[in-house]
């Protein structure tokens, strides 16, 4: 007897084995492609056809969910990790001319002395989604909108990368002011918050977050405060606003300080 | 007898040598997310360790362990020279490059996506590469297996293939088969983003293709297991098979079964319709009845020792038992971890109860006690039984074989149920680190201790049984004659062909693939939008 004669309906064991599988297979998808949609009184089919394209997972937007009005701008920046991840020297150079309009708050060497955010060596990243977040409405403030709002998709890039381009407060702390606190290294697993350190700086980063060492403190601790209260709202899928949200006033205060302290003195004498 | 010894023991040394190195990796980490363990302050070193960890004890080490077996099978139950040796080598050392190639990027902390890679997380391009020469290393085996078996069947037209290659080579093909997802995966979707010629990435589908291997790379594991249970265990303790067909029956069962079930490991996934998701759930259920059918023909083969040898009675044949046997010890504590872990899977593999324990400890408990448990201790015993043919010397110290399977048995029970307990609790998996001083998780710390406590204790019997290996190379030589295998009570003198081949089962195997995964991967592919951005490890 060879696999010729087994691959036919003569042959028992192949008649079972395939009935038996087929059967299976019929019963099951009608079970869970009909019987089980309509067992479920909270939703309610058109027809047959209706229910197994539900049960199958046909791509299609439900009838009965309307997306919810948004009374806010929301970020439509998308990032990956390798947006202007390659730039030229020229669009460096275009940025350093656009930045002289920056320096007043951001420093000359991209090195702010006003509480506002340190921009040198800051991921370009980050900067152009901030930009074009300010230029969109999505974030907004009395001082930096009206800078944004005229700027062309090509000078935000540039200044991006500018920024990017300058070197950054080392991260090397050969002695840490501050001890590391629990929210920066541990984050606080009960209430879903992730460590800052883990996307911030001091453990990890992830595209799109900033390198927060060495900001200004006062920043920092508005920023979350804002991100707690609702007012800044241009975190995608509010991964930001459901951390500061969890976060005791506590853990801000300290997470402020303990970035803040990180670049040596010597660093900031320099400047 | 065996021809190819230095063949075996160099598989199974390199997977014993990497089991010691990951064991080790294992116990660290149950300590050091304890609570009598100092955290580290770096989630990422854990990561790292548990990366390298699931990458050893998923690919490296049973599919080393599985190869060796299968060579020794196709040599002694054929009684046959392997055909293909340099191959067989050539496959043995893509599996070395290849584990070598994957753990480098692991160490430096360029590939911390643990070992089910966990897309849009996208590590070193290397460890990948590294992942998929030693599947190509393990494809070499499979076909070696099938060719083995062809110039056998040629010499022998008509002859019942023995039980343990008819297995064997059914286990070759279900791990050819259920490796094409996560090849697909690797290849098309993750390899090209890691290499950078692609930014975005379709989680949902890599998903969808990681769980077309995902379940049967676990029946994978546990064919060595199950030919042991057949064609090891009764010769070992004076029994015979009870039944050849239902041996075969269960073989070919999970041959068909094993594959078209692994969505119940993406129930809480949205890119899956609910219907398919039913359909699997279903076929896993069937998947139980190779290992029933597995339960009641070998707890029948032990009572025809029994009672070989002397037993009585409704049970008290059981007392009749070579207990002091290693092998025996070693069945009953397999059967004890499968009963239990097969009724947490029957949990997990339900679409309701598994809502309450997904994504929890409660999983890897259930895997560790499964794989771990039930499928490793039969690994050990299938070192203990294979040594003496393939160093050509005797293995004396069975007190302390005894011991090291206790301890084993043990550790196992210990680290694995308090495990599970946290998991209906509703701890998390996958967490470096837990604040055992925050009242919401303070009454689990006592059990996560009693976890860690096993762990210790595993991680003994795994050095115990590395140096009964190592001493077992150094004893007096001794002639343990052929290798053979178990016989049964009716030994077959003509088999169906539809029991004597493969090609129906496999041919039944991809046509359920196609059913239960073709429309889903289809719309999944062919959507538009679905792709996110790649979160690279270690990326600045």
């Amino acid at each position: 007897m060879s696999t010729r004669d087994l691959f036919t309906f003569r042959n028992g064991h192949f008649k079972i084995g395939v009935g038996i599988t087929a059967v299976m297979l019929v019963v099951t998808a009608i079970a869970g492609f009909i019987v089980l949609p309509f067992a479920q009184p909270w939703v309610q089919f058109a027809n047959v056809w209706d229910a197994i394209c539900s049960a199958a997972g046909v791509p299609r937007r439900a009838a009965s969910v309307t997306a919810p009005e948004q009374s806010k701008r929301l970020s439509d920046v998308v990032l990956t990790s390798h947006t202007l991840s390659r730039p030229s020297q020229e669009a460096i150079g275009r940025g350093a001319t656009l930045a002289q309009r920056c320096a007043i708050c951001h420093g000359p060497t991209g090195i702010s002395r006003a509480d506002s955010p340190n921009l040198a060596g800051q991921y370009a990243a980050v900067i152009y989604k901030e930009l074009h977040d300010f230029r969109s409405g999505a974030r907004t403030n009395a001082v930096m909108s009206p800078f944004a709002v005229n700027l062309t998709d090509q000078e935000i890039a540039d200044l991006s990368n500018y920024y990017a381009y300058l070197p950054r407060l080392p991260a090397y702390h050969p002695t840490p002011l501050l001890p590391k606190p629990n929210i920066v290294i541990y984050g606080a697993p009960i209430r879903g918050i992730a460590p800052c350190g883990a996307c911030h700086g001091s453990l990890d980063n992830k595209t799109g977050s900033p390198w927060l060492e060495g900001q200004s403190e006062a920043y920092m601790k508005a920023q979350l405060q804002a991100f707690a209260s609702g007012e800044r709202r241009n975190d995608i899928s509010q991964q930001m606003r459901n951390i500061a949200r969890a976060m005791t006033p506590q853990e801000i205060e300290q997470a402020a300080a303990y970035y803040a302290s990180q670049p040596p003195d010597v660093v900031k004498a320099v400047d | 007898m065996l021809a190819n010894r230095k063949l075996i023991l160099a598989h199974f040394w390199f997977a014993f040598a990497v089991f010691g190195v990951a064991l080790t990796l294992g116990a660290w980490q149950m300590f050091i997310r304890s609570p009598i363990g100092t955290w580290l302050s770096n989630p990422e070193l854990y990561y790292r360790s548990l990366t390298a960890h699931g990458t050893v004890m998923g690919y490296v080490f049973p599919t080393l362990v599985a190869m060796g077996f299968g060579y020794a099978i196709s040599e002694s139950a054929l009684e046959q020279r392997l055909v293909g040796v340099r191959w067989a080598w050539a496959g043995f050392w893509l599996i070395v490059a290849g584990s070598i190639m994957a753990v480098i990027p692991i160490a430096l902390g360029r590939a911390s996506v643990l070992y089910t890679f966990y897309p849009p997380l996208i590590g070193n391009v290397f460890y990948y590469l590294g992942v998929v020469l030693v599947v190509v290393g393990s494809w070499v085996w499979v076909a070696l297996m099938a060719v083995n078996l062809r110039v056998w069947r040629k010499a022998h037209p008509g002859a019942p293939v023995p039980l343990a290659m008819f297995a064997n080579v059914a286990g070759s093909y279900l791990w050819a088969w259920t490796a094409v997802g996560a090849a697909l995966e690797l290849l098309l979707q993750i390899i090209p983003v890691a290499a950078g010629l692609k930014a975005t990435i379709d989680a949902g589908l890599a998903r969808v293709f990681f769980s077309w291997t995902l379940h049967a790379i676990v029946y994978f594991w546990l064919m060595p297991t199950y030919i042991a249970y057949y064609a090891i265990v009764p010769r070992a303790i004076g029994g015979r098979v009870y039944s050849d067909t239902m041996a075969r029956i269960s073989f070919i069962l999970f041959l068909v079964v094993a594959m078209p079930i692994g969505m119940h490991h993406t129930f809480a996934d949205p890119q899956v319709g609910a219907g398919f998701k039913f359909i699997h759930s279903a076929f896993t259920a069937l998947v139980a009845l190779p290992t029933l059918l597995t339960v009641f023909t070998i707890c029948a083969s032990v009572e025809i020792a029994a009672r070989l040898r002397g037993g009585r009675g409704l049970f008290g044949w059981i007392r009749a038992l070579p207990w002091d046997n290693p092998m025996m010890l070693a069945l009953a504590f397999s059967f004890v971890m499968l009963g239990f872990g097969g009724a947490g899977g029957l949990i997990n593999m339900s679409y309701q109860l598994d809502a309450s324990i997904h994504n929890t400890q409660w999983i890897t408990g259930h895997f560790h006690l499964i794989f771990g448990g039930a499928i490793v201790i039969m690994y050990f015993a299938i070192a203990y039984d294979l040594w003496p043919h393939l160093t050509g010397r005797e293995l004396t110290d069975l007190r302390l074989i005894r011991t090291q399977l206790w301890l084993w048995f043990v550790g196992m029970i210990v680290t694995t149920f308090p495990w599970h307990w946290v998991g209906i609790l509703g701890m998390p998996r996958r967490m470096a680190y837990f604040d055992f001083g925050d009242p919401a998780i303070a009454p689990q710390a006592l059990s996560v201790t009693f976890s860690a406590i096993g762990g210790f204790i595993l991680l003994t019997s795994g050095i115990i049984f590395l140096v009964i290996l190592a001493r077992g190379m150094r004893a007096p030589q001794a002639d343990a004659g052929p290798y053979r295998f178990a016989l049964a009570v009716h030994q077959p003198a003509t088999v169906p062909v539809a029991l004597n081949t493969h090609a129906l089962w496999v041919a039944l195997m991809i046509a359920l693939t196609i059913t239960n995964y073709g429309y889903p991967i289809l719309t999944l592919a062919l959507t538009e939008g679905t792709s996110v951005p790649a979160v690279y490890v270690g990326a600045q």
